[in-house]
């Protein structure tokens, strides 16, 4: 799952610098100057967080840190997509500190994989004004697990202890384990292994753990320190020779957090080597497996009581009124900006062209690739979601507004101009009138695409229903999930019978169906 | 009296009208006819003042189009569209009343106006509050007009007033326009391909053939002393039913 994100983030950073040069940069330009610019963390030390259940965990750890040592308030914004989302958040100031892993430093944000040691990539990172703390004291790496009562049986404790049976074990490796340099093609090489390759398959991760439970395979790889490793009683084999590349947990950090709140980083640092591998999976466990709220697990680990965490309803209420204020705000400017783009489209053809095509071609970005490539621009939060949810609600109501209008039978304009009505009250008596019913079901339109769209925000720590969706997802936890899809689901419900009644007002009586 | 004098127009270098002269003096009413290609309808919207021509003239009492702003002229030519061309989104009575409302008249100078009119076109109250989609066509035909002769311009000018009727309304509802213009009072030009029409209508008739006048006279004249062939094909061409002696 990281190493999945990892790639994410990566592909979709390559996807970001080629819309730069395409038609969506003008559009950014004009939202630059809409909405004021990327925002300073300011008077709170914002904490970040990537969207799996250990950054989850971490974050929460982080904030609690904080909180002990200063009056500065601490934001939370947990859950937010990929690395790359996450980096830019942190280059830009609008978050402060998150975790991340040696391994993904070196490999993603520096492209320098080569760098293993703390020295040298904090060394690297320092010309991006980003530091980082020494290991908290866990990595988080490849490893191979077999069951206990298997290793119990063949006396394994480390990855050599497997040749004596090397020609019996059945193992399932996943996909990119199996493909990767620094995975089981150097594996065998470096322990000079020789598995019998008829009971070596390739298996999709989250079913070898299935597999080994069910002792169909004995061998499978493993992240070090995920959850099921305990669930399973699976013990991890020891890389005596040092074979898998390291994934020290760290803190990242913006010089200019270091610098102005010293006492926090102090109190940030002072976990280094605390958080042991043994203590890192029990935490994950009891987030996945025992569903243990992340604030309680953090509190727990560092000894302190967990602050009352915020009721069911408290939660849907404050979720509401973000996500209510994300859908408000861009249906906004999508009818302050969109029904006159439309109108523009209409009068001046080639210009309307390049209009309903570039607000076209917005549409076809993934919304994360649009996330990710607004985060330059608008740092994270409020801001990239707002403007990501700006340019999908464009669409329908300009097109909508142009189709409207190009339907309006032209008699009426010629007839309307022989009464001697100018152009704006043609405008505005005949033709949006004439166009209202189009144009009402284009705003509809966008009102309930923002709804669904608007979930996505979480990623970059916008909040709104999509937060607990995004934590469900990485706890597998249904139920939390179901906290931002329900409401959402009814949101969208409302806004539906919203614009019926907006139809009966807005829309001239003698264009409506007779009832 | 609406003049017009030696109108020229070209499309693309194609002539559509070549010197029409045209003269409907106060209080009469003058059918313009022609089929469909003969210029009638280009010469209808430079009359209303919607597209540019080339050479002439087009006079109200003695003024030129071009001497006025296009609300100016507006206000001195009422129109009626083919099959009345209400505004579907607002009732009969906002349709008649649009354009004064924009001219900032008072409600209650409106409300006469539209009485006065309502009983000249003899409308019933009630359809006043009507859609145009919940209105016969004879009742959206007298709506126009009511719209038309909203802010009593000395000319009104009716696109195939007829055009769109069902032959039997068609022919109650024509002496019913008769007797209109005649309470109206006002300087009356027909466009119509409709020969029945324009001779029931109008004391004089203007043939319009491939952009150029061909004859200007009341019916008898077209009919005994044909200008030339094409007027006698004209007119034997829409007298399509055989008479009774002809069936047996």
């Amino acid at each position: 799952m990281k190493r999945a994100l990892r790639a994410m983030s990566r592909m979709m950073k390559g996807m970001a610098s080629v819309r730069a040069n395409s038609g969506a940069c003008a559009v950014t330009i004009m939202l630059t100057v809409l909405l004021p610019g990327a925002a300073p963390a300011g008077d709170s030390i914002v904490i970040g967080g990537k969207i799996f259940t250990e950054a989850y965990v971490l974050g929460e750890i982080a904030a609690q840190t904080v909180e002990a040592s200063s009056t500065v308030p601490v934001t939370r914004k947990l859950g937010m997509g990929s690395t790359g989302i996450l980096f830019e958040a942190l280059k830009s100031g609008a978050i402060d500190v998150y975790s991340d892993y040696t391994g993904t430093l070196a490999e993603a944000i520096l492209k320098k994989p080569d760098l293993k040691s703390l020295d040298e990539i904090r060394a690297a990172l320092g010309a991006l004004d980003l530091t980082i703390s020494g290991s908290l004291g866990f990595n988080d790496t490849y490893a191979l697990a077999v069951k206990e009562s298997f290793a119990e049986q063949h006396q394994l404790h480390t990855i050599g202890d497997l040749i004596p049976i090397q020609s019996g074990v059945r193992a399932a490796f996943s996909y990119e384990f199996m493909d990767r340099k620094d995975g089981y093609p150097g594996l065998v090489n470096n322990y000079h292994l020789a598995f019998d390759t008829q009971k070596v398959s390739r298996m999709e991760h989250s079913l070898s753990f299935q597999a080994i439970d069910q002792n169909a395979v004995d061998l499978i790889d493993v992240y070090s320190t995920d959850a099921k490793i305990k669930k399973l009683h699976l013990r991890l084999l020891k890389d005596d020779h040092n074979y898998f590349p390291v994934y020290q947990a760290v803190w990242v950090a913006s010089k200019s957090f270091v610098a102005e709140h010293p006492r926090e980083w102090q109190a940030l640092l002072a976990l280094e080597g605390r958080i042991s591998e043994t203590a890192m999976l029990d935490m994950n466990a009891q987030a996945d497996i025992q569903k243990i709220p992340f604030n309680k697990i953090a509190a727990q680990f560092l000894g302190s009581e967990a602050r009352n965490s915020e009721g069911w309803w408290q939660e849907v209420g404050r979720r509401t009124r973000e996500h209510l204020w994300l859908v408000g705000v861009s249906l906004l400017f999508s009818v302050l900006v969109g029904i006159p783009l439309g109108i523009a489209a209409v009068r001046f053809h080639a210009t309307g062209q390049a209009i309903l095509l570039s607000s076209a071609i917005i549409q076809t970005v993934p919304s994360l690739a649009l996330l990710c490539f607004l985060i330059p621009v608008f740092g994270v939060g409020t801001k990239p979601a707002l403007a990501a949810l700006c340019l999908y609600s464009l669409l329908p109501v300009v097109l909508n507004t142009f189709t409207g209008i190009r339907a309006v039978n032209p008699i009426h304009l010629e007839n309307a101009r022989a009464f001697g009505l100018n152009r704006r009250q043609v405008l505005f008596r005949v033709v949006l009138p004439l166009a209202s019913p189009t144009l009402l079901a284009g705003i509809k339109t966008a009102t309930i695409v923002s709804i669904g769209t608007a979930t996505l925000a979480a990623l970059v720590g916008a909040g709104g229903y999509g937060a607990p969706i995004v934590s469900g997802l990485a706890l597998n936890d249904v139920h939390t999930i179901l906290t931002g899809a329900i409401p959402a689901a009814l949101m969208a419900l409302v806004a539906h019978g919203i614009f019926e009644l907006l139809g009966v007002v807005l829309i001239p009586a003698g264009l409506r169906r007779r009832s | 009296m609406l003049e017009l004098q030696n109108i020229y127009k070209t499309f693309e270098d194609r002539a559509v009208l070549v010197d029409v002269n045209l003269m409907v003096p106060k209080g009469a009413t003058h059918a313009l006819i022609g089929s469909s290609g003969s210029g009638k309808t280009t010469l209808l919207r430079i009359t209303l003042g919607l597209i540019p021509f080339d050479k002439g003239y087009v006079k109200i009492n003695g003024h030129a189009l071009l001497s006025f702003t296009p609300v100016e002229w507006a206000d001195r030519i009422g129109y009626v569209p083919q099959d009345g061309g209400l505004f579907p989104h607002i009732t009969a009575r906002n349709n008649v009343a649009l354009i004064a409302k924009l001219r900032g008249w008072g409600k209650s100078k409106i409300d006469e106006r539209v009485e006065e009119l309502r009983k000249i076109v003899d409308l019933d109250a009630e359809i006043l509050g009507r859609f145009p989609r919940e209105m016969s066509g004879g009742q959206k035909q007298r709506v126009a007009i009511m719209r038309a002769a909203m802010m009593d311009p000395a000319v009104m000018l009716l696109d195939e007033p007829m055009a769109a009727l069902d032959p039997l309304i068609r022919s109650s509802l024509q002496q019913e326009l008769k007797s209109i213009f005649q309470r109206l009072n006002k300087t009356v030009l027909l466009v119509t391909h409709d020969l029945g029409e324009a001779v029931f209508l109008a004391e004089q008739i203007t043939m319009l053939h491939e952009g150029r006048m061909v004859q200007t006279g009341a019916y008898g004249d077209l009919l005994l002393r044909p200008a030339s062939p094409f007027v006698t094909q004209f007119i034997n061409a829409q007298r399509t039913l055989p008479d009774a002696g002809d069936v047996r």
